[in-house]
């Protein structure tokens, strides 16, 4: 395992990873599909322009800022005043350079890119119902501009990747598709912007349990969850080769883990639910599923199979039990489960790809990552959101609310032939 | 109560680049940064036992 490897890719390498960076976008549309599954049908068609809106928006602010911050080792040319403390890239703004950089940095720009697409699609499924389009755009630009490059320099070529080569524990920060960079990050996003932007109306009445609000479609959530497995993998393969200098012909045994992790979370999640409530739950299973998929991300590229079994597990096991306690417990409304399902399972793999990796030490890299974006980046996301909030109000007119995000931002609904039942939720 | 939970999460995370900067040996370092992560953990349920309390207040 060594992230940090600059061997020049051979043609047929470079056309396979295209070829998956190809397929990757959708795991974008499987998470577009659930969110707008597990929210409500009257904000379903504004959920679903929002997925296009946040990711139009971060990827713009990727190109023209973020890539600059976000840029491999080899570009950097200052920040590095500080020897061994690589903060962040200095490559061109506006994406310029692109067509005459190398193979390795034109597929690395890519993976980033649909990086920061994915990483705006998840604090977007958190607000759903209540988040208006432009402070989820507002969101995204600074998720993609700032946020996210930060992190993912640091992960993929700056200090928390040379912690191996620069203080010798074990082979430095490893996070091959993206757990940390991308999920975690995301899910702490998702944190920071429910906390602004408060519960949906009537989720958490004045007497008595929360209100449950299930999910208005939940064959879009699990066809959408199939749809990402399909994304997943060709992310992880990609990051693997990338990241991880897997060759093509490790490749099958990266697959494989992805697949057991998100199999044997979605059995765990199965069977917590069946012992919980006497019957299966499809939304928490998909949620299940996913978390699996994200623990892949850290692990897949460098644990056993075991090891990812083991991995998924333990996701399967935690996610119905933290959605809960979020909603039943700490008032956290989470209509897509995103905290548990991208965070808290990002973070799990992380640690988890720590303590099942060979190299001596990994464990404390893994934790030195984990640190960074619980300690440091989840404050840095509640502040600057906080302002944000100030300027661009996230939540949407309670007069809006009421009558659906469909009808309030787009004049229209999802469903329109739908028969409009009244709301039970409002009391 | 919230704000205080978010302001002592940046120490845990100095407190493990600390380990880093200052112990070399793995045992110290790996001791010093599980310290750092369980101060983050603690600033993290501070702020969600805040977020409760408002919750509370306002309902």
């Amino acid at each position: 395992m060594t992230p940090l490897s600059t061997v020049p890719f051979p043609e047929t390498s470079f056309a396979l990873m295209l070829m998956l960076l190809l397929v990757a976008p959708l795991a974008i549309a499987g998470l577009a599909l659930v969110n707008a599954g597990l929210g409500r049908s009257r904000s379903a068609a504004q959920s679903m322009l929002g997925t296009l809106v946040v990711m139009s928006s971060a990827v713009i602010a990727f190109v023209l800022v973020g890539s600059a911050i976000a840029g491999a080792s080899e570009r950097d040319v200052v920040f590095h005043a500080a020897g061994r403390w690589d903060l962040a890239g200095a490559a061109h703004l506006f994406g310029g350079g692109l067509s005459s950089a190398s193979s390795r940095m034109q597929l690395e720009l890519f993976f980033e890119l649909l990086s920061a697409a994915m990483i705006a699609l998840i604090p977007w499924g958190s607000g759903a119902d209540r988040l208006r389009l432009l402070a989820g755009a507002a969101v995204a630009a600074i998720l993609g501009a700032v946020v996210f490059p930060l992190v993912a320099h640091w992960t993929w070529a700056g200090w928390l990747a040379q912690l191996g080569r620069n203080f010798g524990i074990g082979s430095g920060f490893a996070d091959g598709g993206g757990a940390g960079a991308v999920h975690a990050l995301g899910g702490l996003a998702a944190l920071a912007v429910i906390w602004i932007a408060g519960p949906r109306k009537g989720k958490f009445p004045r007497e008595g349990l929360s209100t449950a609000m299930p999910g208005h479609n939940v064959v879009y959530v699990l066809f959408g969850s199939l749809v990402a497995l399909v994304g997943w993998v060709a992310w992880n393969l990609v990051g693997a080769m990338l990241w991880m200098a897997t060759a093509p012909s490790g490749l099958v045994p990266v697959a494989v883990n992805t697949l057991l992790s998100a199999t044997a979370a979605l059995v765990a999640t199965f069977s917590v639910t069946r012992v919980r409530f006497g019957k299966p739950d499809a939304s928490l299973c998909a949620n299940g599923w996913l978390a699996g998929l994200v623990t892949s991300s850290a692990c897949a590229a460098i644990v056993s199979p075991i090891g990812a079994l083991f991995t998924g597990l333990v996701a399967g096991i935690f996610t119905p039990l933290l959605v809960e306690l979020f909603e039943l417990a700490l008032s956290i409304d989470d209509p897509s489960g995103a905290v548990i399902v991208h965070g808290a399972a990002g973070l799990w793999g992380l640690i988890a790809a720590g303590l099942f990796a060979p190299q001596p030490g990994q464990t404390v890299a893994q934790l030195i990552g984990v640190s960074t974006l619980l300690g440091l980046m989840l404050p840095f996301l509640y502040g600057i959101f906080w302002l944000l909030d100030r300027v661009i109000a996230f939540r949407v007119e309670p007069d809006g609310e009421r009558l659906g995000m469909d009808l309030h931002e787009l004049g229209g609904n999802a469903y329109p032939e739908f028969v409009v039942h009244r709301d039970e939720s409002y009391r | 109560m919230k704000y205080a939970g978010l302001a002592v999460m940046p120490a845990g995370f100095f407190l493990t680049i600390a380990a880093i900067i200052l112990f070399s040996g793995a045992g110290q370092r790996a001791a010093f940064v599980l310290c750092g992560v369980a101060v983050e953990v603690m600033g993290l349920v501070v702020a969600v036992r805040g977020h409760m309390q408002l919750r509370d207040e306002n309902r």
